[in-house]
């Protein structure tokens, strides 16, 4: 056998093996889908090519077949090991720009999120996401790390902390939200899960308080904190005195913890949020009724998808998006367009193909013998699930209207370019694992 | 399935995904208003105001018909900065109109949001064509044609009635209605609203989020065209109409003219009454109209409820005869009036006497018809004069008296037959006698009939015993008429001894002035007219004046009632109008013999 030969059969084999396919084609369904619908989107009584470049449509294929470039680039030009190399002087090359864009960028509908270099427009809230999964997955894969110290959780508050600030800095809410997901990854790792029960808790008091008062949602945190631990003492024997101490000093902890975010909750409200974050959290809520004003996109939003019915109105045929009532229609409501012309069916097919692209990635993930790849992994399905949450959500009135993409579908060159770059490096790390063990 | 952390994400995962797709279950299936909130937020329904049906008169004159006028739209939304000077030009308005109400649109605006609201309404072509002129200067402003009515002949204004914009209160009512229509309210165009009206149409047309149409939905093939009104051929002769009108003119009363073959009405005039040129534009007058004192509003012709006067002796007469307590030879005495107890009489005025019942009717004495009606209630066949009463109700109330003759005229009224149930309350069961009610005998007291009815009086007259109900819509191709318009009504009095009271109608009339006949003025030579006078004592004024004539007394073609309100004995008013309108029908002019009377007539206003 020749070197060359064997290199390869080994390539073949490789290829076949060790890439999970399935990623790939949800990958490319869901940006075709992306296509499609972006030409639908943009189409009126006035229609032009799906191909020409003038358009979003247009464009959007030309950044998919970049983005496919990038992705080959990835998958076989790049050994993967540079990942993880390099994730550190990544990470912190993009916090540097995610502060920099504050100061530079031009004023977009109130964010400073932008660089603008010519004809490109660059985010590098965008590519931070992958940056700190890159981190992230860089300093919990440590042989010596551990939660349980303190420096352990300091290191991860601060990778995560940061990059959020500075991107709640450039107004760019939604995005910062996307960080909470990383919770999951952190549960997954080892976290308590008391942690995600106080966040929840915590967005539970937030909400309460905005709809009712401080004095029902106080009453809410004490009976909820008063039920676990009649609980807990039901469940436990009167001998375990220590541990019964140490959870009504937990609990205690909490309604304090508690109270103190329910009288912060005003002050964030009113001085944190910015008035038309605080419009459209009012307007979710149902505090305020406004349809022409703050709650126009939703409820345009929700006409374009309820009237979609079961199987739709066919493509190209969607009155409600034709004629332009969804503003963003193209980019951060672009699902309207779907739920439209394709109905329920058409909706339901779609969240599958994420939910099937997310278990994939994590059932792939949790299989991983490197910690590097596993976290990694478990950080891409986070981010993709809470855009999917948060931007359908929105879409169908269970979300505030936050400003941000559907992952490969929405319009956007630099969102589908990070989401692709996102994916393939995990692909590449999911198929050096599959070589190598 | 292992209960790993792993395992719990990812039921984590389905669970808010079957949260999302719980939630797109109840927008895209359960919860159908999406569904209509998207057809009205594209679909655009521009309606197609059908023409509304036009009115001819039995000869084919239209009486009314349509023209084209604009009502200026605008769509708050869709204004930009304009010259409110030069749109206030243009549209004959004043700039304080316009500002005003852009501020009301402002004001308003989350509630007008992007629709498109009427700014001016019925704006004449002419103002139409200098707003076309600069239309492009004023974004959001447009014009909408609309068809209006236009009335070439003066039919009156009760007649024919108006027609307005349907309010609030009309549409909670008639949910078929939607704000913009229009609908009869008076008159023909009241009673003919279902014919006239037709069947809106509309264009559909796609907009988008500015409210900006963008295109024909599905090239215009859901689009719906209106159905025109369908037309009606009135009864009424336009001609005949217009000189009615002339000749009340400056009084107050009716003229109302049957053709008694057919019962179709001639010309029904109210006086005073409204002008067609106020018609089109209603809302504009009316509270000028409404503040008359004379009521022009209020249609004589079928709402008033007049006592007959001494026209109704025909038809006590005439019962009489039936009863068998009067034989058309019987004499009966009078000498200047009928002594109902020893001191107190009910007067007349001279004539021969004692006399038959011909020359009764003819001369119209009080006297004899106190004797008949007295004979009427004190019939032995009776066991008291309260079901001797019942029996003359009877048969009054077979003449059309006493309820609505059921014309399809709309707001027709019954005028009153007193019941001996009436009486009785007043004076006491069996307490009142003859003598109570004797001023019935001659067409006084608790009585009162239309002058729809009194004509009606007329065609029964002429017709020797039967009507048909008075309409004033005749069969034409589409629409087609009640079939009781069609039937004779008979009286309970028997056709033959009509032939007598016509008899005593013809001598009134024909008699020469010798013969006492009150109503010689009324013979037109050649025409051999048959009348009778009425001079109804007003307890609020002066009497009034009646009178009925039919012609020709063999196979007559019309029948006329006239009645003047307050203007004295029945010779002198109410008889020339009535002969003159019997006159025009039938020869179309007036006889130069006859021309001072019209003149007079043509004349005298009281107001």
């Amino acid at each position: 056998m020749t070197p060359s030969r064997q290199s390869y059969h080994h390539l073949d084999r490789g290829l076949k093996q060790t890439v999970d396919w399935w990623l790939i084609i949800l990958y490319l369904a869901i940006a075709l889908i992306g296509c499609v619908s972006i030409y639908a989107s943009i189409h009126s009584s006035d229609p032009s090519s799906i191909f020409d470049l003038n358009t979003r449509s247009g464009k959007q294929i030309l950044w998919l077949g970049i983005s496919l470039v990038v992705d080959l680039v990835i998958l076989f030009a790049i050994n993967p090991r540079i990942w993880e190399v390099v994730s550190s002087m990544g990470y912190i090359l993009v916090l540097i720009l995610l502060v920099v864009v504050i100061f530079v960028s031009k004023d977009v509908k109130g964010s400073h999120s932008w660089f603008e270099l010519g004809p490109i427009k660059f985010q590098p809230a965008e590519v931070s996401k992958i940056t700190t999964s890159l981190m992230l997955a860089g300093i919990m894969s440590r042989p010596n790390f551990k939660f349980n110290s303190q420096a352990g959780l300091l290191s991860v508050a601060l990778v995560l902390g940061l990059p959020m600030l500075a991107i709640l800095g450039e107004s760019e809410t939604g995005s910062a939200l996307v960080y909470v997901g990383f919770v999951f990854v952190l549960y997954r790792e080892g976290l308590s899960g008391w942690w995600l029960a106080l966040i929840g808790l915590a967005i539970l008091l937030f909400i309460f308080t905005l709809v009712f008062n401080w004095k029902v949602t106080a009453l809410v945190l004490v009976g909820i904190c008063l039920i676990y631990y009649l609980y807990f003492l039901k469940h436990t024997r009167k001998e375990a005195r220590n541990a019964r101490r140490a959870v009504l000093l937990r609990v205690l902890a909490v309604i304090a913890g508690g109270l103190m975010l329910i009288f912060a909750t005003d002050f964030i409200f009113n001085n944190v949020l910015q008035d038309h974050q605080r419009g459209r959290i009012e307007v979710l809520l149902g505090l305020k009724e406004d349809p022409s004003g703050v709650g126009y996109n939703v409820r345009q939003s929700m006409i374009a998808i309820g009237s979609g019915g079961f199987a739709g109105k066919g493509f190209l045929s969607g009155t409600q998006t034709t004629y332009g009532f969804v503003p963003e229609q193209s980019t951060d409501f672009i699902f309207c367009t779907i739920g439209e012309e394709w109905g329920f069916l058409g909706c339901i097919f779609l969240l599958l193909l994420y939910v099937a692209l997310i278990s994939r990635i994590v059932s792939d993930a949790d299989k991983c013998r490197e910690a590097f790849t596993r976290i990694y992994g478990y950080c891409l399905a986070s981010c993709l699930f809470m855009h999917l949450f948060i931007n359908i959500g929105m879409t169908i009135g269970l979300m505030p209207v936050i400003g941000i993409p559907l992952p490969m579908l929405s319009y956007g060159g630099s969102s589908l370019l990070a989401f692709s770059i996102f994916i393939f490096i995990f692909i590449a790390l999911y198929r050096q694992e599959n070589k190598y063990f | 399935m292992e209960i790993n952390r792993k395992n719990k994400l990812l039921i984590g995962l389905w669970i808010v995904a079957l949260v999302l797709i719980g939630k797109l279950f109840y927008i895209q299936i359960i919860d159908k208003g999406y569904k209509e909130d998207a057809s009205n937020n594209s679909m655009v329904y521009v309606d197609i105001y059908p023409p509304r049906g036009i009115i001819y008169d039995r000869n084919g004159e239209v009486l009314v018909g349509n023209t084209v006028c604009y009502d200026i739209l605008v769509t708050p939304r869709d204004v930009k900065q304009f010259d409110t000077l030069a749109l206030a030009t243009a549209l004959d308005t004043t700039v304080d109109f316009l500002r005003s109400r852009m501020k009301y649109y402002r004001e308003y605006r989350s509630r007008i949001g992007y629709r498109t609201v009427t700014l001016l309404k019925q704006v004449p072509p002419s103002t139409y064509i200098k707003f076309a002129e600069q239309e492009y200067r004023f974004p959001g402003f447009r014009a909408q044609a609309r068809s209006i009515r236009e009335y070439p002949f003066n039919a009156g204004g009760n007649l024919l009635g108006y027609i307005s914009e349907v309010d609030a209160n009309y549409i909670s009512k008639h949910p078929e209605y939607e704000a913009g229509d229009y609908v009869g309210r008076t008159g023909l165009e009241a009673a003919m609203e279902q014919q006239l009206k037709g069947e809106k149409g509309y264009h559909i047309f796609l907009r988008d989020a500015r409210n900006r149409v963008q295109s024909a939905y599905a090239e215009g093939k859901e689009d719906k065209p209106a159905v025109p009104g369908k037309d009606i051929v009135s009864t009424i002769d336009a001609h005949l109409q217009q000189y009615g009108q002339r000749l009340m003119e400056g009084k107050v009363g009716s003229v109302v003219a049957i053709e008694p073959s057919t019962g179709e009405i001639l010309a029904m005039v109210s006086s005073p009454g409204i002008d067609v040129d106020v018609l089109s534009d209603i809302g504009k007058h009316y509270a000028e109209i409404s503040a008359n004192p004379r009521k022009p509003m209020f249609n004589r012709t079928v709402m008033a409820s007049y006592p007959p006067g001494s026209v109704f002796k025909l038809v006590n007469g005439l019962i009489g005869l039936q009863e068998g307590v009067l034989v058309p030879e019987d004499s009966y005495p009078c000498h200047g009036g009928y002594y109902y107890t020893a001191t107190r009489k009910l007067g007349c005025h001279a004539h021969t006497s004692p006399l038959r019942f011909r020359d009764a009717i003819a001369t119209s004495c009080n006297g004899y018809f106190c004797y008949v009606f007295k004979d009427i209630l004190d019939n032995k066949k009776y066991s008291s004069t309260t079901e001797a009463f019942d029996v003359w109700r009877d048969y009054v109330t077979s003449f059309g008296f006493g309820n609505s003759l059921g014309s399809d005229f709309p707001s027709e009224l019954g005028g009153n037959i007193p019941t001996s149930n009436y009486y009785n309350k007043i004076y006491g069961k069996n307490r009142w006698r003859f003598q109570t009610v004797i001023s019935l005998s001659i067409g006084q007291g608790e009585i009162g009939a239309t002058p729809l009815q009194i004509a009606n009086l007329a065609a029964i007259m002429a017709n020797r015993g039967y009507y048909i109900p008075p309409h004033i819509v005749k069969d034409s191709e589409g629409v087609k008429i009640d079939p009781k318009y069609h039937e004779r009504v008979y009286t309970k009095v028997d056709t033959s001894h009509f032939e007598t009271a016509v008899e005593g109608m013809y001598m009134a009339v024909n008699g020469g002035s010798t013969a006492a006949g009150t109503a010689y003025n009324a013979s037109i030579p050649g025409l051999d007219v048959c009348g009778k006078t009425g001079t109804a004592q007003n307890p609020h004024g002066k009497d009034n004046s009646v009178f009925i004539c039919f012609a020709p007394k063999d196979n007559p073609k019309i029948a006329v009632a006239a009645y003047v309100e307050n203007a004295g004995f029945g010779a002198t008013w109410a008889l020339p109008v009535a002969s003159l309108m019997l006159e025009k029908y039938l020869n179309g002019e007036i006889s130069e013999k006859r021309k001072p009377m019209e003149e007079r007539m043509l004349t005298t206003k009281f107001f």
